[in-house]
């Protein structure tokens, strides 16, 4: 086209240009690889998934609320989960007592309090390294440190602090993040009013973070509840216990639902087969439930900005 | 420009009546100095505004009289302000008691994602005010020019508000924990032309009672809003220095600086 002259676009010359559009084969076989993808990774779940339910389902029909309240027997037509539920839930306690003050403590001084300095970068690095350290590493720790070195023995205490030293980092880093999340605007606001930095984290920062706390904690807290690897380390058994009460628990021998899972798995009767298979229903079902929890808070309080 | 001309052309004032008198101030962000060796005085009850091209240091110059720029990590300062004769930067002051009494109002309206009364009500709550909170959260709005709107929904929250509307909550936020001065940083860069007019007539109104120094951008907001410019642009080392500083009406008409006459001019900036 010359340079200064305009030529004036005919309608069918803007339509046939309009019109001319190819077929995008490329992008429609991408999209079609797109979904493969997601139908191969959801179809091994399904499976993995339908194949649990379908073994578990005969225990269930059979025995019904009667297989979680019975305890632990080598006999399979009257072993129960009762001590692995039990044992697990306070596990449970002792992460949310222990790991939430502290990584939220942690997590609050690193963000809000702490220079950035070489020093700070560094913790932050390690912290994130931490959080990607195998579960059975921290089983071998808490096997030195809790079991060993101060001497607590194979209890449900040494295997309470070991996953709360094991899900710890995973805190930190997500209230961390959170906090980040909260606009610089927000807190040179409260400065500005003449706010301490105290006044500033307690009254705005930490509770508009709280929606994201609460659920990466939530979250880390379904990650202790599945872990098996640590306990086998520090103590966590099926076999003769003294009782199936909380006190039996604390002071001998303990388990948790995942270790019921991977002792009755090796069992050679077919029979603890579908026990394994109703054990790991109750497991997930127990995950899906804190999952949710902390789906629906986030949700309840999500904030715009 | 010669040496004098500005001190000739700024009325001489009564030492009482001097709020801010700053003496050689520099401002540096790490190594980097963002603003150079600026003396100027900042007159009490009156509307000082501080314009200039983007990156002169206009803000950062503001930041200093609160110490806000304390939050800034590495950010420090050499030479002095004084506020009423007192070194804010000297050892012993405490920046929450400046802040106290230096208010701030920010660029981008930042409500805090609470009710429209505890956005209010916080500075007075921290500060310790043992007097009827909703009576001090009732006489903020008014004086900010809010409460008409807002009224009937004290308890919805800050953020749904217009976006004039929660600049004036900001400076109804700012004024309520009763301070002497009002920083304003470009509070009407993100406002529309009647949210602007509002927020002007307002600060007509705050200088009965407050020292108001205002950035902007905006030469006609300067011209129309304040008493007194003060004209900032940067050097070769991009460092922010003060041009001059006169009357508002004697800066925009007749500038003593080639430099200024250029900028209100839009021959640069």
């Amino acid at each position: 086209m010359a340079v200064g002259v305009q030529v004036l676009p005919t309608r069918e010359a803007v339509e046939a240009r309009l019109r001319s559009g190819r077929a995008d084969r490329l992008g429609a076989l991408i999209q079609g690889l797109l979904l493969a993808a997601l139908l191969i990774a959801l179809g091994v779940l399904l499976v993995l998934l339908a194949d649990v339910a379908s073994r578990a389902l005969p225990v269930f029909g059979e025995r019904s609320a009667e297989f979680l309240s019975a305890p632990l027997s080598a006999r399979p037509a009257r072993a129960g989960i009762v001590q692995g539920l039990i044992g697990s839930l306070a596990l449970m306690v002792f992460v949310v007592v222990l790991s939430l003050p502290l990584g939220i403590g942690a997590a609050v001084y690193l963000e809000e309090y702490a220079r950035d300095t070489r020093a700070t970068r560094l913790i932050r690095t390690n912290i994130r390294n931490l959080a990607g350290v195998p579960a059975i590493v921290y089983g071998l720790l808490g096997l030195a440190l809790f079991v060993t070195l101060l001497g607590m023995g194979r209890t449900l205490v040494a295997g309470g602090l070991t996953l709360a030293v094991l899900v710890l980092p995973i805190v930190v880093i997500t209230t961390s993040e959170a906090l980040r999340a909260v606009p610089g605007s927000i807190r040179e606001a409260a400065f500005g009013v003449g706010a301490t930095r105290w006044e500033t984290i307690r009254g705005h920062v930490l509770p508009y973070a709280a929606p994201g706390i609460l659920t990466g904690t939530i979250l880390s807290l379904g990650r202790a509840f599945g872990e098996t690897a640590p306990l086998v380390m520090v103590g966590a058994v099926v076999g003769t216990f003294n009782g199936v009460d909380l006190g039996a628990m604390m002071t001998g021998s303990y388990t948790s639902l995942p270790t019921i899972v991977y002792n009755w798995s090796r069992e050679p009767q077919d029979a603890f087969r579908a026990l394994t298979s109703a054990t790991i229903v109750v497991l997930l079902l127990v995950i899906l439930l804190v999952n949710a929890t902390a789906i629906f808070l986030r949700n309840r309080y999500d904030r715009r900005w | 420009m010669p040496e004098g001309s500005e001190a000739a052309t700024l009325p001489t004032l009564d030492p009482s009546d001097v709020v801010f008198d700053l003496e050689r101030l520099s401002c540096f962000y790490g190594s980097f100095r963002a603003v150079r060796e600026i003396s100027l005085q900042v007159p009490r009850n009156r509307i000082t505004a501080l314009i200039g091209p983007s990156g002169c240091g206009k803000s950062t110059l503001l930041r200093s009289f609160n110490r806000m720029n304390d939050l800034v990590e590495g950010a420090h300062i050499e030479g002095s302000v004084r506020y009423h004769g007192v070194d804010l930067y000297a050892d012993g002051i405490d920046p929450v008691e400046v802040r106290r009494r230096i208010g701030m109002v920010f660029q981008k309206p930042n409500p805090f994602p609470k009710s429209i009364y505890d956005n209010v009500a916080f500075g007075p709550r921290v500060a310790g005010y043992r007097g009827d909170m909703a009576e001090l959260v009732e006489r903020s709005l008014r004086r900010a020019a809010l409460w008409d709107e807002v009224k009937d929904k004290l308890r919805d929250p800050g953020t749904a508000l217009s976006g004039g509307q929660q600049q004036r909550l900001c400076i109804a936020r700012a004024i309520a924990v009763e301070p002497d001065v009002i920083l304003m940083d470009e509070p009407c860069s993100a406002l529309d032309p009647i949210a602007t007019l509002k927020i002007e007539e307002l600060m007509h109104e705050l200088k009965e009672n407050y020292t108001i120094v205002i950035v902007t951008h905006n030469m006609q907001q300067a011209a129309r809003a304040s008493d007194l410019t003060a004209f900032l642009t940067m050097g070769e080392d991009r460092a922010g220095h003060l041009v001059e500083m006169a009357p508002t009406e004697q800066l925009f008409t007749r500038p003593a600086n080639a430099l200024t006459e250029s900028y209100i001019t839009g021959r640069f900036g």
